[in-house]
C-alpha cells in the first residue's frame, strides 16, 4: 500500500452561530467567531489516498485526475466564498474546521475510484489542523 | 464521524542533559556538547492532538478556549522561560526531548477532560521532533 498527498489552497469566509442557541450563548460559546459579518482564513487541504501502485503507469492515482477532482469538488465550491451563505453543506451546519474536513471527506470520497481516500487534512491556520479518517 | 483536531504552541526553555548516576566522561560520551554544565536552550514547538465526535450544538471536537486554557495553565505557565532541569518533573529524568515529550502527555491526560488526547509532538528544532501516544514506561 502506497500513500499519496496532494495539497491544495483556498480562501474563505465564515462564522460560527447556532440559530438554536440565544445571542449570549453564541457569544459565549464563539467569541470573536460569532461576528455575522464573518472573517476569513487560508485554508490548505491536504487529501491523502492509498491504494497499490499500477505496475504499468507506476501510479497510485493519477495525480492529474485526483487535481480535477479536487477542483471541481472543493475548490470551485469554497474558493472565494462565504461558507455559511454559498456552501450547501453549512447552510444549516456551523463551518467549523471539523465540519469543513468532514464535508470535503464526503465530497471527495465517492468521487475517488482509482485509489481510496485515506485522509482529509485541513489547515485553518499553520498553527491549527483537522484530520478525519471517514467512519474507520 | 470522528475527527482529530490538532493545535501547536511554543516555548522557549534551558535544558542540559545530564544523568547524575554516570560519571563525567560517560555523560560527556553520551550527550556530548548537551552535556555543558551551563546548558542551552530551545525554541520548542508543541502539536497537541485531541480527538472525538464532532458536536452538533457547536460544530466541534472541543472548545478550542478551553484546549488553549489546558495547555497555556499546564504546559506554557510551566515550561515557558525557564529552565526544564529545575521543574519537578525533570528532578529525577534527564530533560530530554523524548522525556519532555512523555511529561506534557502525562500533564494534559491528567488535566485535560473536554476530549480525548491522541498525541502530544514535541518539536525541538526544525530538525528533530517526537511524538508520544501513551503506553510507554514513566522515566525511572
Amino acid at each position: 500500500m502506497v500513500y499519496l498527498t496532494r495539497k491544495a489552497e483556498f480562501s474563505a469566509s465564515h462564522y460560527y452561530h447556532n440559530p438554536e442557541l440565544s445571542a449570549a450563548e453564541n457569544q459565549r460559546l464563539f467569541g470573536k467567531c460569532n461576528n455575522p459579518n464573518g472573517h476569513g482564513h487560508n485554508y490548505t487541504l491536504e487529501v491523502t489516498v492509498k491504494g497499490h501502485v499500477d505496475p504499468r503507469s507506476g501510479f497510485v492515482v493519477d495525480l492529474k485526475q485526483l487535481k480535477e477532482i479536487l477542483n471541481r469538488e472543493v475548490l470551485d465550491a469554497m474558493d472565494h466564498r462565504f461558507l455559511n451563505k454559498e456552501v450547501p453543506e453549512f447552510l444549516h451546519q456551523i463551518p467549523t474546521t471539523e465540519n469543513l474536513a468532514i464535508a470535503i471527506w464526503r465530497r471527495l470520497s465517492p468521487k475517488l475510484t482509482q485509489a481510496k481516500l485515506h485522509r482529509v487534512r485541513v489547515y485553518e491556520t499553520p498553527d491549527l489542523y483537522v484530520d478525519v479518517y471517514g467512519e474507520a | 464521524m470522528k475527527a482529530h483536531l490538532t493545535r501547536r504552541y511554543r516555548f522557549s526553555a534551558s535544558h542540559r542533559l545530564h544523568n547524575d548516576r554516570l560519571s563525567a566522561d560517560e555523560n560527556r560520551a553520551t550527550y556530548g556538547k548537551c552535556n555543558n554544565p551551563h546548558g542551552h536552550g530551545h525554541n520548542y514547538s508543541v502539536e497537541v492532538t485531541v480527538s472525538g465526535p464532532v458536536d452538533p450544538a457547536t460544530g466541534m471536537v472541543c472548545n478550542l478556549v478551553d484546549l488553549d486554557d489546558a495547555v497555556q495553565r499546564e504546559v506554557l505557565d510551566r515550561f515557558d522561560l525557564g529552565n526544564l532541569n529545575l521543574a519537578q518533573e525533570f528532578a529525577n529524568a534527564v530533560p530530554t526531548t523524548e522525556n519532555l515529550c512523555v511529561a506534557i502527555y502525562d500533564i494534559l491526560r491528567r488535566a485535560f477532560r473536554h476530549a480525548h488526547l491522541d498525541r502530544v509532538r514535541v518539536e525541538e528544532t526544525m530538525l528533530n521532533s517526537f511524538e508520544y501516544a501513551g503506553d510507554a514506561a514513566p522515566p525511572e
